[in-house]
């Protein structure tokens, strides 16, 4: 195969110079230092600090202690409870909401449609502090939006924050979350020619009907790359933390929050950096699924 | 490969510098202080009496100094855990307020040089040495050398409601509990009274962090006759004195209900127990004396109206008349806070010039007016206060202080793990021990524990 450039490959070279030392002080060297970093003891206060000592794999052998494992506030508890969130939050609250929310909007007036698109959107760009803070107010227990609804309705008020910590960011993911599958569910929807709806609208089918056998169906592919993406990011997800800080007793520390408090609320940057690689590695896993998938779709769409 | 980083940053950083015209020396001072917030009195002190007067001295030393005061509002682990990141990175402000009981972690992990080191021969020198005593001196030092400056020592006491202890036919005047029964009797009683109120609160819980430690944990503790560390600096981790510890807190928020469990476990807690005193929803709560020269006083946030009239202290009794450490009837715990210069400043001269001019004769006595306490000098008069003296000559001579070991910080930690899972009805006593054993020895290691049960 004849090469065709429009530079010589030194020019190349030179113009990728910049851009390759940038991603090699800011990525690569980062990447191998919390490798490196993982098989220390180092901490940040201590004698530790400045003269940590090689463990090899002891950090890792801490995390996945079968003595400790399950205890709520270490590692094994914390990567169940956010498998339990991605499931519950991302995959169901959010997916479903989402497919939900874009299919009803196929056969609402345009106005409704759009308030309500932007009401969903809304919640999906508004600074993560504002909203880490509105919701904080809504769910307090003295003088909260939502306890004060209950009590108007004469029910109970609860205490959302200490009693049902897990359900409230579970509910609170799905609420910030669902615009981005609902739009992507969208787009999807719109990109389906309407004779076919029109035709099943002949034949007498039911939303319900139209939805599961025509629209899924065409969209399969949209689904899949949704669910991964969405997958990814809230298995990574930080802003729970602003609700419930990770507690009480670490009921909701998920496991960004655990290598949050590790790394740098304890300053074991050691066994931190060791969580950190361990999170590096399923979240490869994930990338490795969506590319393979992403470059499957083509394939699956002729 | 890390210090080869460093040093292009710092030829970076300098070249900048340099390219710069000369300009004024500003220096940065941070503490944990808000004007109409929390430690009010300390930020009015600094902005409105120390920086003038400073920059005004140095300028008649032919010196242009401009000092920038940062109100830290958050909570205390906020501001150690942004100073150990700065301090690491060789940012963060030139002085800045800091708990004394951190001094040896932070010294061991290189995040923290003594004063000489920082400023040289002038810190020696310094007239004020010989007015502070090699008590108050220890409160801010590691292996003999002083790491920075205390504003001074406190102690921690029962703060009483007199107005709760009336309405449950209780007289707060004649009443001082030799036990803990008779604490937890007392509270029986207002809680008979007042269902809604929450009688007595001891901290507990990991997101008031050290003042759980401070005010909660040890108060009890030194009751059974314990402290946290054996007389040879090994940590106890199992023991009949952790134990009634922990069955106390059981008592106190499981059990009976006297305390207010949410203000212990929420993030915003330890704010909530004072505005429970504040509103008389807390009858009895275990605090320091800053929560009576600073949390409650006239014109603060939890300022408590008519407080004269109403609030009173009580000494912390051990948990029977003689089973309290050192066989005495009635423990209680001083720390130190104060302020420490940053090991990377830039102006290290005027940093001390600034530090000790903080703590001279006349700064210490304007800061009297503003906020009286017994302040570290010597020369400074104690002001007419019959709290402040009751404070220092019944407390101070049976008080207790931390261990001053690198370690402590993290075992604190684990003690407030402890607590919490006692507290929040998760663990029994038993568990909730077991637990903080193997959490101890994880850190110190089996050799540096002793278990006497």
């Amino acid at each position: 195969m004849k090469k065709f450039s429009l530079l010589s490959t030194r020019a190349g070279a030179l113009f990728l110079a910049p851009a390759t030392a940038l991603v090699g002080v800011f990525v690569i060297i980062p990447f191998f230092w919390v490798i490196i970093v993982s098989f220390t003891n180092r901490t940040l206060l201590g004698r530790t600090a400045v003269d940590p000592d090689f463990v090899g794999l002891q950090n890792y052998f801490a995390l996945f202690n079968p003595a400790t494992f399950f205890t709520r506030g270490q590692f094994g508890f914390s990567l169940i409870l956010t498998i339990q969130f991605v499931l519950l939050s991302a995959l169901i609250g959010q997916a479903l909401l989402g497919l939900l929310l874009a299919w009803l909007s196929q056969s609402v007036t345009p106005t409704l449609k759009s308030f309500l698109q932007t009401a969903v959107i809304a919640a999906w760009i508004l600074p993560e502090v504002v909203i880490g803070f509105a919701w904080f107010a809504f769910l307090d227990y003295d003088n909260g939006t939502l306890n004060m609804i209950m009590r108007g309705l004469g029910l109970p008020p609860g205490d959302w924050l200490l009693q049902q910590p897990f359900w409230v960011i579970v509910f609170f993911n799905t609420w910030r979350g669902a615009a981005f599958s609902m739009m992507l569910f969208n787009s999807a929807f719109q990109s389906i020619p309407p004779s076919y709806f029109q035709a099943a609208d002949v034949a007498g089918a039911t939303s319900w009907q139209k939805l599961r056998d025509i629209a899924l169906p065409l969209i399969r592919g949209h689904v899949v790359t949704d669910l991964i993406l969405i997958t990814m990011w809230t298995f990574n997800v930080f802003t729970p933390f602003l609700l419930t800080h990770g507690g009480p007793s670490y009921r909701t520390e998920i496991l960004s929050i655990y290598t949050y408090r590790i790394a740098f609320k304890d300053f074991e940057f050691g066994k931190g950096a060791a969580v950190g690689v361990v999170i590096m590695l399923i979240n490869l896993a994930f990338a490795l699924v969506y590319l393979r998938l992403a470059h499957k779709k083509p394939v699956e769409a002729e | 490969m890390r210090t080869r980083f460093h040093s292009l940053l710092l030829s970076a950083a300098a070249a900048i510098a340099f390219a710069a015209p000369v300009s004024a020396t500003e220096l940065n001072i941070t503490c944990r202080c808000v004007i109409g917030g929390v430690n009010s009195g300390m930020a009015e002190w600094i902005e409105q009496k120390v920086i003038p007067a400073f920059t005004e001295k140095m300028k008649a030393e032919g010196k242009d100094v401009t000092v920038k005061l940062t109100q830290f509002g958050g909570e205390d682990e906020q501001l150690t855990q942004q100073l150990a990141l700065d301090f690491s990175t060789g940012a963060g402000p030139d002085v800045s307020g800091f708990d004394g009981f951190l001094i040896p972690s932070f010294v061991q992990g290189n995040l923290l040089k003594s004063l000489e080191e920082v400023a040289g021969p002038d810190v020696p020198k310094w007239e004020g040495w010989q007015h502070i005593s090699d008590g108050t001196k220890a409160l801010m030092s590691y292996q003999g050398k002083p790491y920075g400056i205390a504003l001074g020592t406190d102690a921690r006491m029962i703060f009483v409601r007199k107005d709760l202890f009336k309405a449950a036919g209780l007289n707060a005047d004649d009443w001082q509990p030799k036990s803990w029964d008779e604490l937890l009797d007392a509270a029986r009683k207002i809680k008979a009274a007042a269902p809604e109120s929450f009688p007595l609160q001891l901290n507990a819980g990991v997101s008031m962090g050290e003042a759980t430690t401070m005010q909660g944990y040890w108060m009890a503790l030194l009751g059974t006759g314990e402290q946290v560390t054996d007389d040879s600096g090994k940590y106890i981790v199992s023991s009949q004195g952790i134990l009634d510890t922990l069955k106390l807190y059981k008592t106190i928020y499981v059990d009976d209900k006297l305390g207010d469990q949410r203000a212990q476990l929420l993030a915003d807690g330890r704010n909530r127990t004072f505005a429970n005193f504040r509103d008389g929803k807390t009858a009895m709560l275990v605090e320091g004396d800053w929560f009576y020269r600073s949390v409650t006083a006239p014109g603060a946030e939890f300022a408590v109206a008519d407080r004269d009239n109403v609030m009173t202290w009580k000494k912390m009794p051990a948990a029977a008349p003689g089973k309290g450490l050192r066989g005495q009837d009635f423990v209680t715990m001083s720390g130190g806070t104060g302020f420490v210069i940053n090991p990377h400043t830039d102006a290290p001269a005027e940093s001390w010039a600034l530090l000790s001019f903080m703590n001279s004769k006349d700064q210490l006595t304007a800061f009297q007016q503003i906020q009286p306490a017994i302040r570290i000098r010597d020369d400074v008069a104690i002001p007419n206060s019959p709290f402040l003296t009751e404070t220092a000559t019944t407390l101070l001579p049976i008080t207790t202080a931390r261990p001053n070991d690198a370690n402590y910080n993290k075992v604190s930690t684990e003690i407030q793990r402890m607590t919490e899972s006692v507290v929040s009805g998760e663990l029994s006593p038993e568990d909730a021990m077991a637990q903080y054993k193997a959490a101890v020895i994880a850190i110190v290691g089996e050799e540096n524990t002793v278990s006497t049960l």
